[in-house]
């Protein structure tokens, strides 16, 4: 958290109303997404109970495990599941597979642009899956994990479309961990993104009321329907955990009236069992179902910021390869990374959340604010410009232009420094001096008793910068490429360029440290036998 | 230092603090729970005293949100007979390879009841007996062993599930669990949880050996975790170093234990009592019940709504306070306590001289927000 977070809670909490803490919107949001809200059943690791799922809001799709603790009913859900999630990601491959050539070697681990390995050029859009909360994004991973290695012939054969499911949920769980990525999005992360309640982050993990802040009811308080979403009757819990309540007061009853008609065989009383837990589970979900389409047209409301774009390129690119990997009939993710694989996946985490925290400055000027409190950046005017500068001391003389800017900023920045400014993101600053502005600008005032007035009211600080960088090659800027006489400006040490990837030892190269090579991946009996029960 | 005992006059301080209501025992959660808030005055008088808090909290018109799924319940308990199934044969597979237990120390003691009787006291002094008895008789592993340790005064019967013995003599505490390890991983805060549940245990075990006049070294502050591995039933076990939460607890049973300079804090008129009618049926008025309450101050913190049953109504008491809205609010505040003070500063109000800092901040935070979102403070 920052400061000024901090202080939008703050501003939150008295007003009884959420604050934005961001002008744009950091986070791209897919042209028909595919919410999907699953429930499990408690105690058990991986037991799904149902999902309501689709992409559209009036045409929500329930899907019941009747009985989650038999592993042949979790397979047909899975298979279900899979039929619904399959046939939305269906829509967003190309119709004809002549292009298998182009996908080059893309592996499981793929999606980051800025390896400078030639990339194919990704699909034109991917299927975007929104999900309530982070929780819910670990249960698709895990019923990723528990469906992808499975077998589709001999011993507990499952039908093919279920391994399948698990490496697309694989994948969009994996994709979910790169800082910045929203092919997998849970609601409450990019809610709690762009506004700060009035409560803490524990009560922001609740979407209802998280929601309630954002935007209460007619006549409510931010606060009042936050406490009111905290009741389980009124509003049932997002998932995947259910209501405790719940489940020893309606689903168990339920669970055992379904059990009964079976062992009686009587059909219509297991149809009349069955009907009565999917209303009970509807009755659990739908809510959610509501929040879940309220919080993206909220969301939907914001305007996208500049960079979303380019990362939604880098989802749409790991959906590419994935899709390419799977039709080149690729071997399915492994139960753990190699020792080089994770370490090169940790590196380009690292570097993505560095993009990502730069990005969102440079497109926000809320976010770009944080920095200015901390001083890491300053906002001004330009006082004074000399934009035909050229330094002749090299061999060459180049072009190098000179701008003051004037700042009621704090700035802490010291000559030597290197700036860049968001607007011209390719142009390099550096500071030459920066002395302390009194009223007349930086003319020194002899008059005592003014001049101690000045001191107790400064008006700012005078930065002066020397441009380098994209002007072109012409010992005159081009209008238009360097800022100009009284523009507002801002300047900062968070740069958009990045340390090179550290170089990893090929696989086969894996020291003996790191176990030595390991051996190739191959999906064994044990992991396809692997009981789920 | 958890054997000493509070004096006669504050015991009686504590019983009328409670008032009618019969003590509410701790068990091993209650008591990892007070490790949780330490600084909580409130929290650590009504636990010393053996309040019942649900019941309090519930009667003050503010319920506690915790409950527990059966289908949950269930399973952890078909889980643990599982693992113990047929002399805990999957066990011992495992504590072979974990504690490096030797195929020969086999050996099951079922401790759930003494020659059909199971009452607490009878149970605890066959743990005692067998325990402390100079020779170990093959008994390699303990089921459900009842020890004791006193919590304010009162003991508190503690129930692992199991305790390894070695051959070597020392024990080690075993608790099942029925949360899933999968790949190797679990989920950290369960993990966590079950940590600070086996340390209790520990205490208690090291306690117990200590009075017979045994090293309580003997009982090792290596835990062994039992949880299902995967998506199956089938055990797998971890070993817990378990130090740093014994360290934790011990300063709270210390702080329990002097509880005589927290009661001296209060009137003597003040108690928690319901005011049960004839049926048990609680009478007192929730808001005379709720100036009791009021009367010792809490330490709320937004985790308190996963651990204590008062959450919600401390909750309610810490709205205005920056606490309220998370410790990292608060820190970025400068531990500015009220919401009220803040926004004071942020409007140009004249700081204290300790505050001069953070006012500065706060100013210029209120400023930038304004020229950016054009919205006035």
């Amino acid at each position: 958290m920052t400061l000024l977070t901090a202080f939008a809670r703050v501003e939150a909490a008295a007003a009884g109303r959420a604050r934005l803490i961001r002008t744009v919107r950091h986070v791209h949001l897919g042209r028909r997404p595919l919410v999907v809200i699953p429930l499990q059943l408690a105690g058990e690791a991986c037991a799904p109970l149902a999902v309501l799922l689709g992409d559209d809001p009036d045409k929500p799709r329930l899907l019941t495990v009747y009985e989650p603790r038999d592993r042949a009913r979790r397979f047909e859900f899975a298979a279900d599941l899979a039929e619904v999630i399959l046939g939305h990601l269906d829509g967003y491959l190309p119709v004809d597979d002549a292009s298998d050539d182009d996908a080059g070697d893309a592996g499981q681990d793929t999606g980051f642009s800025h390896d400078r390995a030639p990339a194919p050029e990704p699909l034109p859009d991917a299927p975007q899956l929104l999900v309530p909360n982070p929780n819910a994004a670990a249960f698709l991973r895990l019923l990723g994990r528990s469906t992808r290695l499975r077998r589709t012939d001999g011993e507990y054969a499952v039908r093919p479309t279920v391994p399948l499911l698990g490496r697309w949920l694989t994948h969009y769980a994996e994709r979910a961990e790169v800082p910045g990525s929203v092919l997998l999005l849970p609601m409450t992360t990019a809610l709690a993104e762009h506004w700060a309640t009035g409560q803490s982050d524990l009560e922001d993990a609740n979407l209802a009321a998280l929601l309630g802040w954002i935007d209460p009811a007619e006549g409510l308080t931010g606060q009042q329907a936050a406490r009111l979403a905290e009741d389980p009757v009124r509003c049932p819990p997002a998932g995947p955990v259910t209501d405790p309540t719940f489940d020893n007061e309606v689903l168990e009853g339920r669970m055992q009236a379904i059990r009964d008609a079976s062992q009686s065989s009587d059909a219509p009383a297991l149809a009349r069992a069955q009907a009565a837990m999917d209303a009970a589970l509807h009755g659990q979900l739908a809510p959610t179902w509501e929040l879940m389409w309220r919080a993206h047209a909220l969301l939907a409301a914001l305007p996208e910021a500049a960079h979303a774009e380019r990362r939604w390129k880098d989802d749409r690119r790991s959906f590419t390869a994935q899709a390419a990997w799977l039709r080149e009939g690729g071997a399915p993710q492994p139960r753990r990374d190699s020792a080089v694989a994770a370490a090169k996946r940790l590196a380009r985490l690292e570097r993505e959340q560095q993009r990502l925290a730069v990005e969102r400055a440079h497109d926000d000027p809320l976010v770009m604010a944080e920095y200015r409190l901390t001083g890491e950046a300053f906002a001004g005017t330009v006082v004074d410009a000399d934009l035909t500068r050229v330094d002749t001391e090299g061999k060459k003389a180049k072009l190098r232009p000179w701008l003051i800017v004037r700042t009621t900023d704090a700035v802490i920045v010291e000559p030597g420094a290197v700036l860049t400014c968001p607007d011209y993101p390719s142009q390099a600053a550096k500071v030459i001096h920066v002395t302390t502005a009194s009223d007349n600008g930086d003319n020194d005032n002899h008059d005592d008793h003014e001049d101690r007035d000045n001191d107790n009211d400064p008006v700012g600080t005078l930065v002066t910068l020397e441009l380098s960088g994209g002007m072109g090659r012409a010992l005159a800027a081009p209008p238009g490429t360097t800022p100009g006489l009284a523009d507002v400006v801002t300047y900062t040490t968070l740069r958009d360029d990045f340390q090179p990837a550290p170089q990893f030892p090929s696989r086969e190269e894996t020291p003996w440290t790191h176990g030595g090579p390991p051996i190739e991946y191959v999906p064994t009996d044990d992991d396809a036998q692997e009981p789920w029960s | 230092m958890t054997g000493r005992q509070p004096s006669a006059a504050a015991q009686a301080a504590l019983d009328r603090l409670r008032g009618r209501a019969l003590p509410k025992n701790h068990d091993a959660r209650t008591i990892s729970a007070l490790a949780a808030n330490p600084g909580c005055a409130r929290r650590a008088l009504m636990d010393a005293a053996g309040v019942d808090k649900q019941r309090v909290a519930a009667q003050a018109g503010f319920p506690a949100p915790f409950g527990q799924s059966r289908f949950a319940i269930v399973r952890g308990n078909a889980f643990e007979a599982q693992v113990k199934e047929n002399g805990a044969a999957q066990l011992l597979i495992l504590l072979r390879e974990v504690l490096g237990l030797d195929v020969s120390e086999v050996g099951y003691a079922d401790f759930n009841d003494v020659g059909g009787n199971s009452s607490a006291e009878v149970r605890h002094r066959h743990t005692r007996h067998v325990l402390t008895a100079p020779d170990q008789p093959g008994r390699t592993l303990l089921d459900h062993p009842l020890l004791r340790l006193r919590v304010g005064g009162r003991p508190a019967y503690l129930e692992p599930d199991l305790i390894a013995l070695r051959l070597d003599g020392t024990f080690h505490v075993i608790e099942i669990k029925s949360f899933a390890v999968i790949d190797g991983q679990a989920d950290p805060g369960k993990v966590a949880a079950a940590a600070i549940q086996s340390a209790v245990y520990v205490r208690a075990l090291r306690d117990l050996v200590a009075e017979a006049g045994r090293d309580p070294a003997a009982v090792s502050h290596q835990t062994i975790l039992v949880a299902p591995r995967d998506f199956s039933s089938q055990p797998t076990a971890a070993s817990l170093d378990v130090r740093r939460q014994l360290g934790v607890l011990d300063r709270q049973l210390s702080r329990i234990a002097s509880i005589e300079d927290l009661l001296a804090q209060y009137p003597g008129t003040l108690t928690f009592d319901l005011d049960p009618d004839p049926q048990g049926r609680p009478r007192r008025p929730a808001a005379e019940l709720t100036a009791a309450i009021g009367q010792v101050a809490a330490n709320y913190a937004p985790e308190c709504l996963a651990t204590c049953e008062l959450c919600f109504l401390c909750r309610d008491e810490a709205a205005g306070t920056t606490g309220a809205l998370g410790k990292p609010v608060r820190e970025d505040l400068g531990g500015i306590e009220y919401i009220a003070q803040a926004r004071g500063l942020a409007r140009g109000q004249l700081p204290a001289p300790e505050q001069a800092e953070i006012a500065a901040q706060l100013l210029r935070a209120a400023q930038l927000r304004e020229q950016v979102l054009g919205e006035a403070v």
